[in-house]
């Protein structure tokens, strides 16, 4: 019985909208986030298979049922049984297991590349908004070079001059990335620069900087935030792109997009082997639109 | 004890260059005494809000001279003691507060900002004098109506302990209804705590009611300085400024005219 | 003054989104006649003025539920029309005013296009002759120089003169009934009066109906021949505007009790107290 009214009173608490410390302020703000973002069935869906990803990766040596470079020639191109869940590519490896082992391969990627980007785009887009003149200028021209070449070009070129690796992979796809992050968060810092409550702080004497990181970055946020889960699906298809060619992840080491490549060839004998891992990518790249989508919305000031 | 409170000569703004710039304010002198309650008034773009963003600070290119508490300010930069003697309350409610921040945090950035102490008991303190509960801040400002944000609006300006407040058009944007609590908000703050104002607004019924002088403008100049008791009686001099007083009364028809 | 049958009717008007279920209608049991007369509805945000004013015209999104006793334009329903049907009413029978005409208008064809086109569409002039007709019109809203007016797009003209634009295309049209939706609050007040002057021969010169929905009491009690005052989605008083002073609810005495006066100058403001009474039956 008392289990069932603290319950209820911890959710009134967190409803209320009459706050008494910042803590309940907080709390309540994450709480009334998280039932909107629920009630999005799709949002909610991408959550889990990005969850499922995580955990995938996270636990890939329980979840896999092979060693995911063990090779066995007799085992070759074996369709889809229940000792190989998902059949065995042409060296006679498990292509689940590669692919739970690849996950890991692919967050790297895409987290390290979006941890990199993200600063990166907020420093040159607000500095670019908030300051103009030369520095506008200078810095989106900058980024106006950037963005004339095709990204997969552009991190070939990158990846080539860094070398093979997968860390100057992440580095060459990251320099393709930043451009359109950084136009974006510099559009949003001219709408908000005029805005009365950032020339208010002006008329107090706030520094340039604190303007920028305390009154332009929290807008700009979501915006940036959403754009980046956006990007998701392109980064894990350069990435696969670099892979086919060399560049990137290096073999044995299992890659979603190097392994879909290299299925091809196999394509009308074997089909599993691009299949699958091409399955992965959609899904994923679907689950990171749809939960950008979802983080628009409780993200998005004008909904909140 | 600086009787003149706000004092601008000659003053001069212009935006855009050479023959294609827009002489906005052309020559405008005015002098505001400390306690005082300065109104100006006229249509858009008469220039009136940049005389007001020129004292304020922020319109940084103007000729002529400023001086507000006796010291002169320069049009590019200006001193932190001396951002701190006016403070602006602006028209909309709903864009002049920081989506993302609390109301203690509106509150507190100015004091932090300038380095000063007991954040907590000034915040407080301020928010009795609006007529805010003190629990307001831990709000957001979607969570405020339009008269409670102006209400933190006001109290921000005021954390500070400025002298002049700088009004642009702090009620347009308000319900009747909440602009007669508004208001008699600001009266009160006058009263109480000596401070000088400058209004501006395009509704003369407002001005009339709390104001002590009204300046009336007509593209970028002065057309007639009067007093509040003239404004009432109508004993005005100038054809527009009877124009602007007759308008506010309502609907009158006028002889076809363009 | 009113005909034997008022030009509309409206009885127990309600209007509510289903998206805000939880909230109470926009517009709760509005009742009111209009006939040719100028008809003024006050009130403060989210009092339902607008919402009743579009909801005549049927301009809400499909899922709003709009029931009334009686909704009746000239006798016919409004409520039963087909869209087919509210389409051929709505800028012939019925016209609207809103506050910017930049909204209003079309802003990728020139003030004489669209006024010519207006006068094609009702008239059925050829292209000469709405031309002249057009510019026939510029003046008759006192505008000086029709000639030059006539080759701007909506964004270079000022405010007034868009209203006073948007004016002469109903001269063209001939309404029976226009609804004006603050149709004056984003102009100066020289300019106010112009185009109010304008309206004001319109309407009584052609024997139309004027439904004039603005927060503005002064404007209305001045302009109006009857005020409607809302609060909450109802309509909580009725009176002629020259007797506004004798207001009997105490909304109405509140508001006008709240209003900064230029001739009876008090020290306070009076400051209104809600009544949720006044929100209910």
């Amino acid at each position: 019985m008392t289990m069932i009214h603290k319950n209820e009173g911890l959710r009134a608490w967190l409803l209320s909208e009459d706050f008494t410390s910042p803590r309940q302020a907080r709390a309540h703000k994450a709480y009334v986030s998280w039932l909107r973002f629920s009630s999005n069935p799709l949002a909610f869906g991408g959550l889990l298979v990005v969850l499922l990803l995580v955990l995938a990766a996270v636990f890939a040596p329980w979840v896999a049922t092979h060693d995911p470079l063990a090779q066995d020639f007799a085992l070759a191109l074996k369709p889809p049984s229940a000792e190989h869940w998902f059949g065995t590519d042409e060296l006679g490896r498990d292509v689940y297991s590669r692919l739970v082992y690849g996950a890991r391969t692919t967050l790297y990627i895409a987290i390290l590349v979006t941890v990199i980007v993200g600063p990166i785009g907020f420093v040159i887009g607000a500095a670019a908004g908030y300051l103009g003149g030369w520095v506008d200028t200078v810095l989106m021209r900058v980024t106006d070079i950037f963005l004339a070449f095709p990204s997969l070009v552009l991190a070939l070129a990158f990846s080539a001059a860094l070398g093979a690796g997968i860390e100057n992979a992440v580095i060459a796809i990251a320099l393709t990335i930043w451009p359109p992050v950084a136009r974006l968060v510099r559009a949003e810092t001219l709408t908000f620069r005029k805005a009365d409550f950032v020339v208010a702080a002006e008329l107090q004497g706030a520094s340039t900087p604190r303007i920028l990181f305390r009154y332009i970055v929290p807008l700009c946020a979501p915006s940036v935030i959403v754009r980046l889960t956006l990007n998701m699906a392109s980064i894990i298809l350069t990435a696969a792109g670099l892979g086919f060619l060399g560049l990137g992840a290096q073999p044995p080491m299992p890659e979603w997009g190097a392994m879909a490549a290299q299925g091809r060839q196999y394509l009308l004998d074997a089909w599993w082997l691009t299949a699958v891992p091409g399955l992965a990518i959609l899904l994923v790249s679907l689950a990171f639109n749809l939960l950008g989508d979802g983080l628009r919305d409780i993200l998005d000031p004008k909904h909140v | 004890m600086v009787e003149r409170m706000i004092e601008v000569t000659g003053l001069n703004i212009r935006f855009g260059q050479g023959s294609k710039a827009n002489h906005v304010v052309r020559g405008v002198d005015l002098s505001i005494a400390r306690g005082e309650c300065f109104g100006l008034v006229g249509e858009s773009g008469c220039g009136k809000s940049t005389i007001l963003g020129a004292i304020a600070g922020r319109v940084k290119e103007w000729q002529g001279g400023i001086r507000i508490g006796g010291e002169a300010v320069a049009p590019e930069r200006r001193k932190l003691s001396q951002l701190r003697q006016q403070q602006i309350v602006f028209q909309d409610p709903y864009g002049s507060l920081h989506p993302r921040h609390t109301v203690g945090r509106i509150l507190s950035e100015p004091l932090e900002i300038h380095g000063i102490d007991n954040r907590d008991t000034r915040i407080d303190q301020v928010l009795d004098q609006v007529g805010l509960p003190r629990r307001f801040r831990f709000r957001y400002p979607h969570q405020l109506s339009g008269g409670q944000r102006q209400r933190v609006a006001i109290a921000r300006a005021l954390v500070l302990d400025p002298q002049i407040l700088l009004l642009d058009e702090p009620t347009s944007a308000l319900d009747v209804s909440i602009q007669a609590e508004i208001l008699n908000l600001l009266k009160d703050l006058r009263e109480e705590r000596g401070l000088t104002y400058l209004l501006v607004s395009h509704d003369m019924a407002v001005v009339t009611h709390l104001c002590d002088r009204i300046a009336v403008m007509q593209k970028g100049r002065f057309v007639e300085v009067t007093s509040r008791d003239a404004m009432i009686r109508g004993e005005l001099e100038h054809p527009y400024t009877r124009l602007l007083r007759d308008g506010s009364l309502g609907y009158r028809p006028v002889k076809a005219a363009e | 003054m009113s005909d034997a049958q008022p030009l509309l009717s409206v009885r127990n008007l309600t209007v509510a989104f289903p998206s805000l279920q939880h909230m109470l209608p926009a517009v709760r049991n509005v009742s009111f006649d209009l006939g040719r007369e100028k008809v003024g509805i006050i009130g403060e945000s989210g009092s339902g003025k607008s919402t009743t004013g579009r909801a005549i015209m049927r301009l809400h999104p499909a899922k709003t539920r709009i029931t009334a006793d009686l909704m009746a334009f000239q006798g016919r329903d409004l409520l039963t029309l087909s869209e087919r049907e509210m389409r051929s009413i709505r800028g012939h029978r019925i016209a609207m005013i809103l506050q910017d005409p930049k909204y209003s208008l079309n802003p990728v064809m020139t003030v004489g296009e669209q006024i010519a086109e207006t006068a094609i569409l009702h008239e059925r002039l050829s292209r000469r002759e709405a031309r002249l007709r057009a510019m026939e019109m510029l003046e008759k809203v006192h505008i000086r120089d029709p000639e030059r007016v006539m080759g701007l797009y909506p964004h270079e003209v000022s405010g007034g003169m868009g209203q006073r634009i948007m004016i002469s295309m109903m001269l063209i049209a001939k309404p029976a009934l226009i609804i004006a939706d603050e149709p004056t609050s984003a102009l100066d007040v020289s300019v106010r009066q112009q185009v109010l002057t304008i309206l004001d021969e319109l309407v009584s010169g052609n024997d139309m109906g004027l439904l004039f929905i603005s927060h503005d009491l002064n404007l209305v009690r001045s302009f109006c021949d009857r005020v409607l005052i809302m609060y909450a989605g109802r309509v909580v008083e009725e009176l002629r505007a020259d007797e506004l002073d004798k207001a009997q609810h105490p909304y109405t005495q509140g508001l006008l009790e709240a209003l900064p006066s230029l001739t009876e100058p008090r020290d306070r403001l009076a400051v209104l107290r809600r009544d949720p009474a006044w929100a209910e039956g």
